[in-house]
Formats: C-alpha cells, structure tokens, sequence
C-alpha cells in the first residue's frame, strides 16, 4: 500500500480528524511501520486454516425476547451535552435538495 | 435516435422488514412504535462505553421462517460484521449487520402481474440493526435525534435484478407484504415505516446482454412511491442514454412532492465501510432440529389456505383470496362457521361488514369486540327470514358495535325489527305502491321491465325496509301479470 498525502487524506476523511503538516508526517512514518508488520504477517502460510472470528469458545449467546433494562427518557439525555426534554441536538447534518 | 419503447428498464428491490418482536436486536429495549423520543432505549441501544450487544432468539426464528417460505438456503454457521460510518444516527459509529454473511440465500418468490405468474428471484436474506431518526426540520441549527429506532431489528430482503416495470415492482412488494404478516414477522405497515424500500434501476437497449449502470433511489415508505420512483427515474435515464450523456452510479432520494429523484451522494466519493467480523457477538450456528421445527411452525402458504376455502366451504375465488391472505379476518371466519353452516353468508359478513367496519375505523380485530357468535345469530335470523340483511347490517350491527353482549332477539322485537311476513299486510303495502305509481303502471305493461324496481323500492320504503326483497318482486310480478 502507497503511504501518501492521499491516503492521509482519506484515514482523515474516514476518522473526522484534521492534522497538521507535521503531524501527517509523523502518522505516515508511523504507518509505513504499521503496514510493514502487517505485510510481514501476511508471509505466514494460512491456505487450510479456518479464520479466527471470535476469540471466546462460547458460540449461540442468545437471549429471550424479553423487554427489560430500560433508561427513562430523562436519563437518556442526561448526559448528553446537548439536549432538550425530549432529543438529542447534534450540528446539522444533511444538505437539502435543491 | 431510439425510441423509448426500445429501452428495457431493469430494476432490483431491497426491502427492509421491521420484525415484530417485542425488544431490539441486541437489547431489552421494547419496539413499540409511536411513544416519546428516546424513551424506548437503553445504554448499549446509546453506545455506553463497555456495554455489550446480545442477540435476541427471536429474530433467528422469523428470518428463518421468511427464508423457508421463499424457498432459500438456510445459511448454518453465521456471523455478524460491522459496518462503519458516522453519523449522528448510529451512537456506536457503526451498524451491526450480516452484510457479508446473509442468513439466507438464494430463493425466489412467486409473484401475480397481471394474469401471469412470475417468479421473482432473491439473492439473500440478512439481519441487521436500525439507525435512529434524524429530524431535521424542526429547528434551523441543529438536528434532532431520536434513538428509539436504533437497534430495531430488520430483515434486509434482496432480489436479483428480474424486474422489469413499475407494475411488477409493485406486485413484488405487495407480495412480499402480505407473506411477512402472513408469517407473523412484520406488520408490513408503510406508513410508520415497518417495510421500506430501496429500488435499483437501470436501463439498457432491448437484447442488450450487459446491465446498465445503476441508480439507487433510497427510503420509498409507500408502495405507490415505489412506482413512482421507477417511472421517474427510468425515463431520467432513458433521456440520458438517449442524448449520450454518462450515467453515473448513484444514490438518489425521490421529491415526495413532484416524484423527481435527487442525487444524494455519487459512487466515486462512496463511504468505505471497513466491514470486519464484529467482535463484540459470538458466532450462532443453526442445527437441522431448529429448521424443521420452525417449519412445523410455519402457517400453510396463502394459496392452499385459498384452495382449501374453496373445496371445503365452497367459496368463490374472491371470497376465499379476501380470507386466505388476512389471518385475522380468517379466523373470524371460522369462529362463525363453528355455529352455522352458511359459509357464503359467513365469508360475506367477514370481508363485508367486518372488514369494512375494521378499514373505515383502522382496527385491528383485537380491538373489534362483536363475538362472532352473534354473527351468526344474525346469519341464523336472516336464513329463517326473520330479518334481511339490510336490516341486519345496518341497524342491528352497528348496535352489536356499540353494545358487543346485546341480546339480539330482544332487540329486534323492542324495535319492531321483524320483517313482514303477513301475506295480507304485504299485499296492502304493495297495492299501495302501485297506486302511488299508476302511471308507471302502463309503461311496465308496455314493455318497460326496468320499472320493477322502482315499485318494488316503494314497497321497501313504505315497510322500513321490513319485507324480504324477494317475495315482494315475485308478489308485484304476479299482480301487475294478471
């Protein structure tokens, strides 16, 4: 994978983070690192080796569909930083059709 | 230049069902439509840091249920993945969705388009989470959000792309509408959003082999948008072919208001979704047991239940499609012939009176108090010609609404509902008709056969509506012949 100002661009993109120059050039060793043991890793043969989905042995944890451990409304908003009685209030999100 | 008739329009469906269970997916949180914003939610439904999903049973049992009864493979060893994105809607930062690994596959549905029966074909069936709602219009500088749809269970359905107009899009949802409330598994309920629709269209040259580039229209919450969506945007692209201009995939939203279509977002600056196994919920391995239990679960399909009602009861066509494809007014049914044995008049009060009445209020039948016995004391009284019909359904059945335990005998002779069946006093009502109409008298005598029901209309009007139809238009024939 090609570590540049594209792929710094997107990861930002992707993450909602904003970086400075010095920063982007920081992340991009530290990447160039990342990739490389990754890359690293992927000399293991593991042709026959089912993929590991989940580390617990405990597969079928299910539960009835029973009601129950509710918050009442006013403790769902509480610690919201912003909110009235009723929603939570976030930056506007969608532009409109014209 | 080619014409529009020389377009073939493609179209794929993907329909996301709201399951009818009682909590979400991953948690205690009831379903209940319509109670106060964010009070149907819970600290893993609002991402809590350290708080863990776990999967609800249920919803297992009716994606696997919907996947027997469309003829799908049941997919055994499952998993879920998670989806990334943000937005304010997903608290989590991703959706929890079996994307990669549907529960079923394959499979098709049969489906009525006109007088041809045509099999719609499904490439999957999965399971995956709801998104809250984002409100947008209520305030100018900041969206509402309201979480008490985040972690709604959903069946996501997918066909192949084998439709090809509006009309058969239309069939397919409409089909597949009534199969999940047949099943139990979702109320199919548009309106608030229990079945919605995204439509994949595309249009290419009549015998072209290869698929043109798609559009996606996204969230039609009625069967009609979905019509119009096709229409709307296949024209949009056939215009496009037709001028040379690239079609770009896209994903578009319709204007309620004039049916165009909007882009939202265009292929190229797509979201990548990261997609990998979710970590937080262990793989679920379905046995043979579990399926063929659910298949003993499983109600018989709507067209045996139809042919049944035929050859048992000796219903019409209409009648018998009218019961079989709603359980409840079916059952309704059958309660009425435990007393009598007038199926015809028991099909007809059901999807007649019944139903009407449950339409124009929009009841479901667990709110409609009127026994099914009395019903059938009703039947019971017309067939012995103590009352008609008329009478029965518009006087007596609107008091059995209001007053579900009335004694209907008392009632009918406390108000004198008892037809006239005094040949003297009948004969009475009918010269007085026809003494009312003697000119008309003539007319008929000079061939104007029509006129019968006008006198025959007097008689019912002068009694009350009090005397059978039937004997007085054999009286009135009888006379005005002699």
């Amino acid at each position: 994978m090609q570590v540049d100002d594209a792929l710094i661009a997107k990861l930002s993109r992707l993450s909602m983070l904003d970086f400075n120059e010095a920063e982007k050039e920081e992340i991009k060793a530290d990447l160039v690192k990342m990739i490389g043991f990754v890359d690293k890793l992927k000399e293991l043969d593991t042709s026959g080796i089912d993929p590991l989905l989940h580390m617990s042995g405990n597969n079928n944890m299910l539960r009835e569909d029973e009601v129950k451990n509710m918050l009442t409304q006013e403790e769902a908003l509480r610690n919201a930083p912003l909110h009235d009685s009723q929603f939570f209030k976030v930056p506007k999100v969608i532009k409109k059709p014209d | 230049m080619s014409e529009t008739q020389d377009y073939e329009i493609v179209i794929g469906l993907e329909v996301h069902a709201q399951l009818l269970t009682r909590s979400k997916l991953f948690c205690g949180d009831s379903t209940f439509f319509g109670k106060d914003a964010n009070s149907q939610v819970s600290v893993v439904s609002l991402a809590h840091p350290g708080t863990l999903p776990k999967m609800n049973k249920e919803v297992i049992s009716m994606a696997i249920k919907l996947g027997l009864a469309c003829n799908c493979e049941i997919v055994q060893h499952n998993y879920f993945a998670r989806k990334n994105y943000f937005y304010p809607d997903l608290p989590k930062g991703y959706q929890i969705s079996q994307h990669t690994t549907p529960i079923c596959k394959k499979g098709y549905l049969e489906v009525q388009v006109g007088k041809e029966s045509k099999k719609i074909r499904l490439n999957r069936i999965h399971m995956e989470e709801d998104a809250g709602k984002s409100l947008h219009d209520k305030e100018s500088n900041y969206t509402n959000i309201d979480y008490n749809r985040a972690g709604m269970p959903l069946l996501e359905i997918v066909t192949e792309p084998d439709l090809r107009s509006a009309e058969e899009a239309f069939a397919y949802v409409t089909a597949l509408r009534k199969l999940v409330r047949h099943l139990g598994i979702c109320d199919g309920n548009m309106e608030q959003g229990s079945l919605r629709c995204d439509v994949n269209v595309s249009v290419r040259k009549k015998g072209d082999p290869k698929l043109g580039t798609k559009v996606e229209v996204k969230n039609l919450n009625s069967i009609r948008f979905i019509k119009k969506a096709i229409e709307s945007e296949s024209m949009r692209l056939i215009g496009m072919h037709q001028r040379g201009e690239a079609i770009l995939q896209q994903t578009r939203g319709l204007n309620e208001s004039d049916f165009t279509t909007y882009a939202i977002r265009t292929k190229e600056d797509e979201d990548d979704y990261r997609y990998f196994p979710e970590p937080d919920l262990p793989p679920f391995f379905i046995t043979d047991e579990m399926i063929e239990a659910l298949r003993k679960e499983m109600p018989k399909p709507v067209t045996a239940i139809k042919e049944e009602l035929k050859t048992a009861y000796g219903l019409q066509e209409y009648d018998a499609s009218q019961l079989a494809n709603d359980n409840e007014l079916l059952s309704y049914f059958e309660n009425i012939i435990k007393e009598i044995k007038n199926y015809k008049a028991a099909a007809n009060w059901t999807i007649g009176p019944v139903k009407n009445y449950l339409t124009t209020e929009e009841l479901s039948i667990d709110e409609f108090k009127v026994p099914p016995a009395a019903v059938a004391t009703l039947i019971r009284l017309i067939d012995a010609g103590s009352i008609n019909f008329g009478i029965a359904s518009q006087k007596i059945f609107p008091e059995l609404i209001q007053h579900p335990s009335l004694d209907i005998v008392s009632y009918i002779k406390e108000n004198s509902l008892e037809l006239e069946t005094s040949g003297s006093q009948i004969d009475l009502l009918i010269q007085t008709a026809l003494n009312k109409h003697a000119q008309k008298i003539t007319e008929y005598k000079k061939g104007k056969k029509g006129l019968l029901s006008l006198f025959v209309g007097e008689v019912m009007k002068l009694s009350g509506g009090k005397v059978d139809p039937k004997i007085v238009t054999e009286k009135i024939i009888e006379k005005l012949n002699a």
